[in-house]
């Protein structure tokens, strides 16, 4: 018990203890977060992954402000059920370009990560404005306002360009075109090439049922509508990123 | 004059947020400037009103004794949190049982459930933590706290930090990190608070009178450094504008998640544990009267608590897209975990030796001992729950939910409770509380809510595990999504009744604290002896 006896030079030295305590709870944190950083192996190799559209960024804000991701998960676990439930199970390239992630913890609803594609826009609408009356043993709160609230981000590039600072990769032409892209991808007149050379996948046309505006809800929607559609699965080895 | 450099500081911090609010470049940064001026005009008003202009330096003789004015303060911030806190997580569970009660916008469920976490971890956990620490560091250094009014810079700034949280959720102002939900200016606010806290705290430990650090400073001191890492490096993020509220985190995807989890977890350890534990490693002796059971048992119960605990991080993150190395990692550091948990119980357990027959007519002392009876057995849930076969059923339900009540409610509320009805009549200068057959009323609620609250998590979570899992013998799933959210009701339903009743302890003790605080005394039948029968009188 002698390391123990000495254990009253820490108790005696205010600052010995501080700088001990430190170093004691910076290691797991190192050894466990830092390699991930740098192992290759660490997010896959897949087909498909690009940034968000400038529509689908905002609507994945409005995602993260109401708070969605305390019921919704995004993240489909490689198990059976899972996997016929909701799809394909999750990779980690699937969310390299979300700042933050939103696996979400809890599925106090259904998980989200492949809902893109699954509901037809109106669908996604109605089920928004008033839930109840497409599942009627939802819980989920109304969220009717979002297609009563204009769309307004007062910079949109700027978006991006925070977006390119952490990482992501916004070509210099998607900033440009940023502010054009938010309003032409739900517009059904406008000219969608650009956006669908940017954006591959992108889905465009109106979403909320009102042409003439664009709302949060058109956001909202169009970012629930490309969710786990990016990746190309008919060429994915998953034999090659076993990790 | 005494506040004369604090109205400044809070004037031109008024100043500032007027300015951000007129300038903001979206409309919640302005709205939420628009607060911040309103609370800052106010607290400078407030300021100048109590300003003296006695010259400077004339309290010579209140600076040999103990800080303790702002001990008080953090009591009853401590009481009045914890009942706005326990308040907003009744109306979130009635929520999930009757969706009705969610008034889009700013109280859907999304929005409040964030207030509801940080309400009770923060703002009535992180009170107790601030007011506790300062009387217990003071006491065992034998010390006035160093840093004069900075104590209450820490203090009043906390609370700013809580406001603007909160009305930032309901606004719509989240960073979508469970835990670490304010936006990137309350953060830096906080990282500032938090400075001042571990300066005030290491400067008194740095003046003790005392040659040992007492065992309580150790884990509180922990507790602080830590916090400060995790919520630093978690919330490194990209600002869209210095004038605007969104910020994208620096990190993104796995390793987001991984970051995010080592904070979420140690949120859990170092916050609602670690700090705790050095409340007990004060209040329990102090309660029971008996010195702590076993001085070598706390060494190593703190250094391996706080070694192991930053591991456990990845055990939320099970079968998911985070390398399997990590996920076993994680896994393993968390069994190990449950050793120098159950050290610590066993420690705070067996400080009653010899002092058991006192759980009869004490109920602060039961108080402080089911807290560590729940801590002992939530250390012993949250290991098993890290199996990944557990896991595997546990994760997405509302076992999850159940165990941090279980926690929350038993060993962070109850140890606190405890704390707080020690405290209040020392601070006071009270011969005793105001009433403790109450503080039994509010000890059986209270304990009473957390079993039904936890019994029925329990059961709801394990239902939909298995419901969601569930094939029939053709191998089709059996139930819709649909089937698995309408199968809860009926325990949302009790859980909120759970809760219902820990909110009713704690409006319980709300009125004791304030009656005792007014220097009242109820006219009461000792605990522990019978109500005198009523004798026969004759008739006049």
């Amino acid at each position: 018990m002698a390391l123990i006896d000495k254990h009253s030079i820490l108790e005696k030295n205010a600052t010995l203890l501080l700088v001990s305590s430190l170093v004691v709870v910076s290691i797991g944190g190192i050894v466990e977060i830092a390699p991930l950083f740098y192992l290759e192996n660490t997010i896959e190799e897949v087909e498909g992954m690009r940034p968000y559209s400038p529509l689908e960024l905002a609507g994945r804000n409005i995602y993260i402000r109401e708070g969605c991701y305390v019921c919704h998960s995004q993240m489909i676990r490689p198990f059976r059920d899972e996997v016929e439930r909701y799809g394909h199970y999750s990779l980690a390239a699937e969310s390299m370009y979300d700042h933050p992630f939103q696996w979400g913890s809890k599925r106090t609803g259904p998980d989200l990560a492949r809902v893109g594609g699954r509901y037809s826009n109106e669908w996604q609408v109605q089920h928004l404005i008033d839930p109840q009356s497409v599942v009627p043993e939802s819980i989920m709160p109304s969220y009717a306002f979002l297609a009563t609230t204009d769309l307004t981000i007062e910079n949109v590039s700027g978006h991006l360009i925070a977006n390119r600072r952490v990482g992501v990769p916004y070509t210099d032409e998607m900033v440009e075109n940023a502010e054009a892209d938010l309003a032409a991808q739900a517009d059904p007149d406008a000219d969608w090439s650009g956006i669908e050379e940017r954006y591959p996948k992108a889905v465009t046309g109106d979403f909320d049922g009102d042409p003439a505006r664009l709302t949060e809800m058109d956001a909202l929607v169009a970012y629930l509508q490309m969710l786990g559609t990016l990746v190309d699965f008919t060429v994915y080895q998953p034999e090659e990123n076993f990790r | 004059m005494r506040n004369a450099s604090w109205v400044v500081l809070v004037g031109a911090g008024a100043f500032l947020a007027l300015l951000g609010a007129a300038l903001g470049q979206d409309q919640l940064f302005r709205v939420h400037m628009g607060i911040l001026t309103v609370v800052l005009l106010g607290s400078t008003a407030v300021l100048l009103r109590t300003a003296k202009f006695a010259p400077a330096g004339g309290d010579a003789a209140s600076e040999s004794q103990y800080f303790d004015s702002v001990v008080r303060y953090g009591a009853i911030a401590t009481v009045a949190w914890g009942i706005v806190g326990f308040l907003v997580g009744v109306v979130v569970a009635a929520q999930l049982a009757w969706p009705q009660l969610n008034i889009e916008p700013w109280f859907n469920f999304g929005r409040m459930r964030p207030l509801h976490t940080s309400a009770v971890i923060f703002a009535f956990g992180g009170n107790a933590l601030l007011a506790t620490s300062f009387y217990v560091v003071q006491r065992t250094c034998r010390a006035r706290l160093f840093g004069g009014d900075l104590a209450w810079f820490v203090f009043w700034g906390y609370q700013l930090f809580i406001v603007m949280a909160a009305t930032g959720y309901l606004l719509g102002g989240s960073a979508g990190r469970e835990y670490a939900e304010p936006e990137w200016y309350v953060d830096l606010w906080l990282t500032i608070v938090w400075v001042a806290y571990l300066l005030v705290f290491m400067g008194t430990l740095m003046k003790r009178k005392e040659p040992h650090i007492y065992v309580a400073n150790w884990f509180y001191l922990a507790f602080i450094i830590t916090i400060a890492m995790l919520h630093v490096v978690n919330n490194l993020a990209m600002p869209v504008s210095f004038l605007g509220a969104k910020s994208y985190s620096l990190f993104s995807g796995v390793q987001d998640a991984l970051t995010q989890w080592w904070y979420g977890h140690n949120a859990v350890g170092f916050f609602l544990t670690a700090g705790f534990l050095g409340m007990m490693y004060y209040f329990v002796p102090k309660q029971a009267g008996r010195p702590v059971y076993s001085y070598r048992l706390s060494i190593i119960h703190f250094w391996a608590l706080i070694f192991l605990y930053i591991w456990a991080g990845p055990h939320h993150l099970h079968y998911t897209a985070l390398p399997d190395w990590a996920q076993t990692l994680g896994m393993v550091f968390s069994i190990m975990l449950w050793m120098p948990s159950w050290g610590g119980m066993i420690n705070g357990l067996m400080t009653l030796s010899g002092a058991w027959d006192k759980l009869r007519t004490d109920p602060i002392l039961r108080m402080m001992v089911i807290a560590v009876a729940f801590y002992g057995m939530s250390t012993f849930e949250g290991p098993m729950m890290s199996i990944k076969a557990v896991n595997s059923l546990s994760h997405y339900t509302d076992w999850t939910i159940g165990h941090v009540h279980s926690g929350a409610l038993g060993w962070v509320g109850m140890i606190s409770f405890g704390a707080v009805y020690f405290l209040v009549p020392k601070l006071w200068g009270r011969q005793r509380l105001y009433s403790l057959r109450m503080v039994n009323w509010h000890f059986w609620l209270a304990t009473l809510g957390i079993v039904v609250y936890a019994a029925v998590m329990w059961v709801a979570g394990i239902q939909q595990g298995l419901m969601w899992r569930e094939y029939n013998d053709q191998g089709f799933l059996v139930y819709s999504f649909a089937e698995s959210v309408a199968a809860m009701h009926p325990y949302y339903v009790l859980r909120t009744l759970g809760g219902l009743l820990y909110l009713v302890g704690g409006l319980i003790m709300g009125f004791n604290i304030y009656m005792t605080i007014r220097g009242k005394l109820r006219d009461e039948v000792p605990m522990g002896e019978e109500a005198p029968q009523p004798v026969a009188q004759p008739a006049e």
